[in-house]
């Protein structure tokens, strides 16, 4: 004979239960659904023809390759640096690695304006080094340097920070292994280290290229706002905005929110698929 | 005796690097002076040096200088109005991120997937996308913003335009704060709280509330430091009227427009102090809280 475990019940709440899950639902609809809904509305608000143009303006166009370079110089030097920041952080004991980690967090809680505004003291017309960069004929304010400069700052954190716990989770046997086998330093990264963190990596690439392509506030300060030069989409969308041409800034906003949701749909992805090779605070 | 201490040739090395070997423990990994160094260069050019500027540009108006351009009252409103609407949106984030944290972690439900990974989208969207969104929906002739106008309250353009805007970009930072202390929180206790007679108000208010507190306050904390920056998703919806709904970013790329960098870096200056001191009282509010709740 066999005794069937009764199973024990996920709520003693049965009442209540739903008119919280209605309660939930209702606010995130509301609150963060709704956007959604209404750029896409908005950007086809005036038929399909009219948000292809939209797209197809010149000045769209330049704004979404400036967009993608700006992307394409940060991203890849920003990872760079998480790969390195996490190695000597995760692999060794030294002393004021706390401080790092806290300068690597810093950006993280720094308005984004104020991550602009630090470029333009730097390299403004009236910055620290101003008079030299005008005397030599050389622009990063109001350039796409500037622009580089600033989408680093605000997304450099991304990468490392996804990396850095992971690593330290895994610490550093399998890669000593290797090397007393007889593996040169290069050989133990590319076939113990990237492999172990490949899902990480690109969890973190992920995070760093939606919030580069999507940043406002910091490239804002530095842009100038040059139409067609210096106007990556995000600053697209607000030109357009502010000249009441409403179905181009929504349409324009329509490829961002694009951007946001495949990144959501992957991230997501890859919290499911691979929840044990992402960080522990990933994990679902 | 570990694999790691059998192949850590220990004081050979520290022979060999007896300088660095007080700085850093040795390991037989290579590649901690490279990475070191690269991390080191970037961080100083990317964060350090301009951290620097921002610290000492102000001070070349003078002590009483810098007080003027944030005592001016269009800079003291604007700081107010930042600081203070944070304060209340990130407040109102807490029960709202309970409310979707409890669900998403408690009931099985259909969609449940879905809505958890929708909690990120105040993250995924671009904030300029947000900003013109929540403008268009709580504008006079917007969907919400007609309905609140039906009732005589003005949404965008005003300081409430300004508040549903950081508690939308607020709300993840709660509700990823919370999930994964109600997940593991143990069941036991609350069953055990049950069988001593506790009803469920009892059990929320004594048992899961003191559990979740610390966690809770670094989510409403997160929401609240995110709030205070914020500029792309508040900027349209603001109205931005001069002492009424202009927020302190805002006023420093006014200042900025104006060619008055030590003005503009006072403001933010003033902003990361401010930031930087709340934290530290959260923080010890925080560890208040973790006493308690061992005592």
């Amino acid at each position: 004979m066999t005794v069937e475990a009764r199973p024990i019940p996920r709520t003693r709440l049965p009442g209540f239960a739903p008119l919280l899950v209605l309660a939930s639902a209702v606010v995130m609809a509301a609150l963060v659904l709704m956007p959604l809904f209404v750029v896409f509305g908005d950007a086809f608000s005036k038929g399909f023809g009219k948000y292809l143009a939209s797209i197809r303006d010149p000045d769209a166009v330049s704004a979404i390759k400036l967009t993608l370079l700006v992307a394409a110089i940060a991203v890849p030097l920003n990872a760079a640096f998480g790969i390195a920041a996490a190695w000597c952080i995760a692999k060794f004991e030294f002393r004021g690695k706390s401080a790092l980690l806290t300068l690597i967090d810093l950006p993280f809680s720094m308005s984004p304006v104020v991550s602009g505004l630090v470029w333009v003291l730097l390299f403004g017309a009236q910055g620290w080094f101003g008079t030299w960069l005008i005397d030599h004929d050389v622009r990063i304010i109001f350039a796409t340097t500037g622009l580089v400069l600033a989408t680093i700052l605000v997304t450099f954190p991304f990468v490392a920070r996804e990396l850095i716990p992971l690593m330290q989770d895994q610490g550093a046997d399998e890669e000593a292994a290797a090397l007393t086998l007889g593996a040169s330093g290069l050989t133990t990264f590319w076939k113990i280290t990237l492999p172990n963190i490949r899902w990480a990596l690109l969890y973190g690439v992920l995070l760093c290229n939606a919030r580069a392509m999507g940043e406002f506030g910091a490239v804002s300060v530095v842009s100038g706002h040059i139409r067609g030069l210096t106007t990556t989409l995000p600053l697209h969308v607000e030109v357009l905005y502010n000249d009441y041409d409403f179905v181009g800034a929504f349409a324009a906003a329509s490829l961002l929110a694009s951007l946001g949701l495949v990144t959501l749909v992957l991230k997501t992805t890859l919290e499911w698929r691979h929840a044990g090779e992402l960080s522990a605070n990933r994990r679902h | 005796m570990t694999a790691q201490a059998i192949l850590r040739p220990g004081g050979v090395a520290a022979k060999a690097h007896p300088r660095r070997s007080r700085w850093v423990e040795h390991s037989i990994l290579p590649g901690f002076g490279v990475s070191l160094g690269i991390t080191l260069a970037y961080l100083g050019a990317i964060v350090v040096l301009p951290l620097i500027a921002l610290a000492i540009r102000p001070w070349e108006l003078g002590p009483e200088g810098v007080w003027h351009a944030l005592a001016a009252p269009r800079v003291a409103a604007a700081l107010k109005l930042s600081f203070g609407l944070s304060a209340l949106a990130a407040l109102l984030n807490a029960p709202l991120g309970m409310l979707i944290a409890w669900t998403l972690t408690r009931y099985e439900f259909l969609g449940k997937r879905i809505l958890d990974a929708l909690v990120d989208l105040p993250f995924a969207l671009p904030t300029a996308v947000a900003g013109i969104a929540l403008t268009a929906i709580y504008a006079p002739n917007g969907p919400l913003g007609s309905l609140a106008a039906k009732i005589g309250i003005k949404t965008a353009y005003s300081p409430l335009g300004i508040f549903i805007a950081l508690v939308f970009i607020g709300l993840p930072f709660v509700v990823r704060s919370l999930q994964p202390v109600l997940q593991d929180l143990d069941r036991e206790v609350e069953e055990a709280a049950t069988t001593l007679g506790a009803n469920s108000l009892q059990r929320a208010v004594m048992v899961i509330l003191p559990a979740l507190a610390p966690s809770l306050i670094s989510g409403v904390s997160l929401a609240f430091a995110r709030a205070v920056g914020e500029y792309g998703s508040v900027v349209f919806i603001a109205g931005n009227l001069p002492g009424k709904t202009e927020i302190a970013p805002l006023l420093i790329v006014i200042k900025l427009e104006q060619y008055d960098y030590a003005g503009a870096a006072a403001i933010g200056l003033a902003m990361v102090a401010i930031s930087f001191g709340s934290l530290i009282l959260i923080n010890l509010l925080q560890l208040f809280l973790a006493r308690r709740g061992k005592a």
